[in-house]
């Protein structure tokens, strides 16, 4: 069964200050009218974030050995907003060795979205390591 | 599980430890026990810290005396614990012309109570000594032998002492009952179930003297009175030169401005009696109150140089005196109860008052309690201190030799280095928590209240007890600062919410 | 023993390493660059968000990458490097005492020095939050690196007190790691935030923003139990029907930044009301001559590209104080925040250089306004020069190049302010 109803969703656009609330009335998934904007910056912000919303994801990873326990990581592209809780899962059971390299590719294809996670900053081994990469015993 | 005493104290103030330190001189097994996870974690954390010349001389109470005995011990004291302390003196200022008249009324009462010193500064005399102070101040009051002290490291210091001389101290550990057999009291059960034989109790309990007393049966109230106070940045610390006091009314000293021992300027305290035994909370109208009373004085303190705002609880008993005395039944029950100001300037002459009380009642106790006199080391070792070496920074270089600890700053602020946060941790008696170090070493204590050195601290503390940072408090069980490893928790799937729906 | 150099920098932060390899560039061989804390790169590591660069590099960058590029540079330069050293006391004839675990007590003497040390965060007591003092209260940046340095976090359920950016980051980190933000609480009427954070950090993540509200009061003897919120009216005043208790076990505050002038002021500098930080001419000098400021020690930045910009042009001072190859003008401007504007960067105009096209000025205005220009007038009342703006917040510094040629050689005093679009122009253009 169709639906015929018209919607109309409220998007702040992020590209000044102003933030400008830009309405947008959709029937079927389609956009039929965009209001609300005080530039051409706010009706492709508002098009674009009513069709496919996504975000860059910076968080961390783990580190085995290193010289920190975390490794700040961000998605190499923004994904899809929908899936920050799954790839936030999915990075909670990461775990990297050290040591890391800016830009190194911490997970292939995040939470199924074909993009990947990368590092971004380098991380060396722990003081405490030995060059296997292994940690020494310590009592 | 049993254990043994001679004595038990029960309560780890400043007045608790100094008795247990007092004690420590004679061949007496005795043990303190303290409800928290430090000492000096009542009244004797959130006071004014300073040592009166003799408070209200004018009036014959115990506490008068008692002050007026402990004041001239205090060099002697902090020497020998090696507790930061000064007299610098105090002033009671006069607004009114007819005040003068009743500063020189205490001013003849006090010199024939033997309070050395004392003096009349007539207002340009006042200025000199006190240039910033209200311009319409017209006279104050001189007492030389007035003083400020940390009230914390004084109780800290103490009971280091008494435990360095064979008293054991018990932290987080709340005495619950007192067990009593044939009309005199045999032991002390605690919160986690130890049972302490002891024919002796002494209840320093402080605000909680009452509730303890009421475990043998005695029946008085200790109503919880509450003293708001600012502390300011050392950056302030110089406006203010004596303790200087507003005239006294008939319930309290006033709102009083002084500096510390620390180098800050400390404003405070009102008095408001409050229900609950645990409200230390600071209240929008008692910071405006003790603001007015300070700008009375000092029309130019400064806003925004406030660091830490605080309350301290005064342990108040009707009569407003102190109440020291044991009891006849129970035999080895003694109350030290009721020590409000100037509990902190009299706990040597408490600490002397009760052993007097203790031999007086030994020889009604079942067994006879002997007071032998021990090998009594008085002193506390100095800690290496970087605080002590700003004027002569290229000497701290030998202390830092000795151990590289000493060149790594933790606290920004404060400058405190990791080698005298490990050195506290080490101590035989100490509290490894946040507050602990931060009382012990200042690290934490600055302008920036442990924003940077907050993480550092805690991960040297958890690193020294081999535990995790999780498990790393405050000030104690149910205090503690962090939740969870970041990873450990997972979010929920659907944490982005709809589409485009921010109103 | 007193070793002496050309350059000491205090601090390795953005303004720091840009100054350093700026310095470096400009000729100066002997550079000394001192570091507090383990690590380079001060809080840019610990900010693990995107958003920094696009100004300084074009690209977005998050904060880690952005300090490396500096970091990979500085490593390969023949600038001196000492982390682990807090610096104690740096006297007006730039003597410095500093302290580490390698070394102990250390005492340089500089030709110029460079400070650099940022800034740190305004704590409760800045805004004076009655109530009890629990564990579980604690400023956003130090929750910041709790979570994203140390690898804990601080509470499962919080509340945060300030919309400003880092208050924002925050919100949207701590919901990323399976915490509850309750909310977000500004005093203003409005965020001083961006707002791609507003819409990034609360909106996608469904925490609500209440505008004029503040903590009432903090509830909680060990740990953090609850807050009382309360709205407040137009002039800040409590509008206590509206107070409304929260269960939350987490306070963050982000309640402003203070540049970290401890040592500044021991060694005399006088800090300017505003911006908090020492007084500087164009080059970012001080008043005293050879010893610079940049970065959120002079003035808070909001973008971390302008902190590189600035640094820069410290560096650049300092290599010609180092050269003697300054040019004093005769008389020196001064610089003078006007109606509707905070402070001006620099304080004053002190030398002459041909080389120069454009100097550029930092400002911040009190209030958001739309459609105004910030207006630069003589000693005389005179107009000489105008810049349009659609719209100014305070949350976001501006910026205006004001060419050299405009200013006559008398001038003694500049001064900004901002003034409505389509007043009638009296002055030159």
């Amino acid at each position: 069964m169709e639906n015929n109803d018209i919607n109309e969703n409220t998007i702040v656009c992020v590209n000044c200050p102003r933030g400008c609330r830009v309405r947008v009335q959709s029937q079927n998934g389609e956009i039929t009218n965009i209001t609300g904007y005080q530039c051409d910056l706010g009706i492709d912000y508002a098009k674009e974030e009513f069709k496919n919303p996504t975000r860059i994801l910076p968080t961390t990873v783990r580190v085995k050995g290193g010289e920190l326990e975390l490794v700040p990581v961000k998605t190499a592209r923004p994904i899809p907003k929908s899936r920050i809780g799954e790839a936030m899962r999915e990075l909670a059971g990461v775990k990297v060795q050290a040591p890391v390299k800016r830009g190194e590719v911490v997970v292939e294809d995040i939470a199924g979205t074909g993009i990947e996670v990368v590092a971004t900053r380098s991380i060396a081994l722990s003081q405490d390591q030995d060059n296997t990469g292994k940690k020494k015993e310590t009592s | 599980m049993k254990a043994e005493y001679d004595v038990i104290i029960i309560g780890g103030g400043v007045v608790g430890t100094a008795i247990a330190r007092e004690l420590s001189r004679y061949q007496l097994k005795i043990c303190l026990l303290e409800k928290d996870a430090d000492v000096a974690t009542g009244t004797s954390k959130a006071n004014s810290g300073i040592i009166h010349a003799g408070y209200n001389a004018a009036k014959e109470t115990l506490k008068s005396r008692l002050n007026i005995e402990s004041n001239p011990q205090f060099d002697r004291i902090a020497r020998d614990l090696k507790v930061p302390f000064q007299r610098i003196g105090s002033l009671v200022v006069a607004f009114a012309k007819e005040d003068i008249s009743r500063l020189k009324k205490e001013k003849q009462v006090g010199l024939d109570k033997g309070i050395t010193g004392l003096e009349i500064l007539n207002q340009e005399e006042l200025r000199q000594k006190e240039p910033e102070i209200h311009p319409e101040a017209r006279a104050a009051l001189l007492a030389p032998t007035a003083g400020i002290i940390s009230p914390y490291l004084l109780t800290i210091a103490q009971a280091e002492n008494a435990v360095k001389n064979g008293a054991e101290i018990r932290l987080k550990s709340e005495a619950v009952d007192i067990k009593c057999k044939s009309g005199a009291v045999s032991a002390v059960v605690t919160r986690d179930g130890s049972e302490l034989n002891s024919r002796v109790m002494i209840n320093a309990a402080g605000l909680y003297a009452d509730e303890i007393a009421a475990l043998v049966g005695e029946n008085y109230e200790i109503t919880p009175r509450k003293g708001e106070y600012n502390l300011f940045d050392k950056e302030y610390g110089d406006l203010v030169n004596h303790v200087i006091f507003p005239m006294p009314s008939e319930e309290s000293k006033g709102i009083l401005i002084t500096p510390t021992v620390e180098g800050n300027l400390l404003l405070g305290p009102n008095s408001n009696p409050v229900e609950d035994k645990e409200d230390l909370a600071v209240t929008r109208d008692g910071l405006e109150e003790i603001w007015e009373g300070g700008r009375s004085l000092y029309p130019d303190l400064p806003a925004d140089g406030v660091i830490a705002s605080f309350a301290g609880l005064r342990a108040s008993l009707p009569g407003d005196d102190f109440k020291i005395e044991a009891l006849e039944e129970p035999v080895g029950f003694i109350d030290v109860a009721g020590i409000q100001s100037p509990g902190l300037s009299s706990a040597p002459a408490i600490a002397t008052m009760v052993r007097d009380i203790l031999a007086d009642i030994a020889p009604a106790l079942p067994e006879k309690l002997a007071l032998r006199e021990a090998d009594f080391d008085p002193e506390l070792k100095k800690l290496p201190s970087f605080q002590d070496y700003k004027e002569r920074l290229n000497k701290w270089q030998d202390i830092f030799l000795q151990n590289p600890d000493y060149g790594e700053i933790i606290c920004r602020c404060e400058h405190v280095t990791r080698g005298e946060i490990v050195a506290e941790l080490k101590k035989e008696f100490t509290s490894a928590t946040l507050n602990g170090i931060k009382r012990r070493t200042r690290a934490g204590g600055g302008r920036c209240q442990g924003g940077f050195c907050g993480p550092r601290i805690a991960e040297i503390i958890a690193e020294k007890l081999g535990i995790s940072p999780l498990e790393v408090t405050k000030s104690g069980p149910g205090s503690e600062i962090l939740w969870a490893r970041v990873k450990d928790v997972k979010p929920d799937r659907d944490l982005v919410y709809g589409l485009g729906d921010n109103k | 023993m007193m070793r002496e150099h050309q350059l000491v920098i205090i601090g390795a932060g953005p303004a720091g390493l840009a100054a350093a390899l700026e310095a470096e560039k400009a000729g100066i061989e002997d550079i000394v660059l001192l570091e507090r804390d383990e690590y380079l790169g001060g809080i840019l590591q610990q900010c693990i968000h995107n958003g920094f660069g696009l100004d300084y590099f074009g690209e977005e960058l998050t904060g880690p990458e952005y300090a490396e590029r500096f970091i990979d540079d500085v490593r390969e330069s023949s600038v001196k490097i000492r982390l682990k050293t807090m610096v104690l006391n740096i006297s007006s004839d730039k003597k410095i005492i500093a302290i580490n675990e390698e070394e102990g007590m250390i005492f340089l003497k500089a030709q110029a020095i460079i400070l650099a040390m940022g800034c740190r965060e305004r704590t409760r007591e800045a805004i004076k939050i009655p109530g009890t003092r629990p564990a579980g209260i604690l400023t956003a940046g130090t929750a910041q690196r709790f979570i994203n340095i140390e690898g804990y976090l601080p509470g499962k359920e919080v509340v945060i007190l300030g919309s400003g950016d880092i208050g924002l980051i925050m919100a949207r980190r701590m919901a990323l790691e399976g915490a509850k933000v309750k909310g977000v609480l500004e005093i203003m009427p409005y965020s001083s935030g961006l707002v791609r954070n507003k819409v990034q950090c609360l909106d996608d993540f469904g925490i609500p923003l209440k505008l004029q509200h503040t903590v009432d009061y903090i509830y909680g003897k060990q740990r953090l139990e609850a807050v009382d919120l309360i709205q407040v009216d137009d002039n800040f005043n409590r509008l206590p029907e509206t107070r409304e208790r929260i269960e939350c076990d987490t306070l963050l505050l982000s309640v402003g930044l203070i540049p970290e002038n401890e040592l500044s002021r021991d060694m005399g500098l006088k800090l300017a009301p505003g911006s908090g930080g020492p007084l500087v001419n164009e080059l970012r000098e001080t008043e005293i001559p050879g010893v610079y400021a940049c970065g959120n020690v002079l003035q808070v930045h909001d973008l971390v590209d302008y902190v590189s910009e600035e640094a820069e042009v410290a560096a650049r001072g300092a290599a010609n104080f180092i050269r003697d190859s300054l040019k004093k003008r005769e008389k020196e401007i001064i610089i003078e925040p006007g109606s509707g504007i905070n402070f001006v960067i620099p304080h004053k105009i002190s030398y002459q250089d041909e080389s120069r096209k454009l100097i550029r000025h930092f400002l911040r205005v009190d209030e958001p306004r739309e459609n105004i220009k910030i207006v630069i007038r003589d000693e005389a009342g005179s107009r000489i020069a105008s810049f349009g703006r659609e719209i100014v917040t305070p949350g976001e510094m501006e910026t205006v190049k004001l060419p050299e040629t405009l200013i006559s050689e008398g001038t003694d005093r500049l001064n900004f302010s901002i003034e409505a679009e389509g007043v009638e122009e009296n002055g030159k253009q």
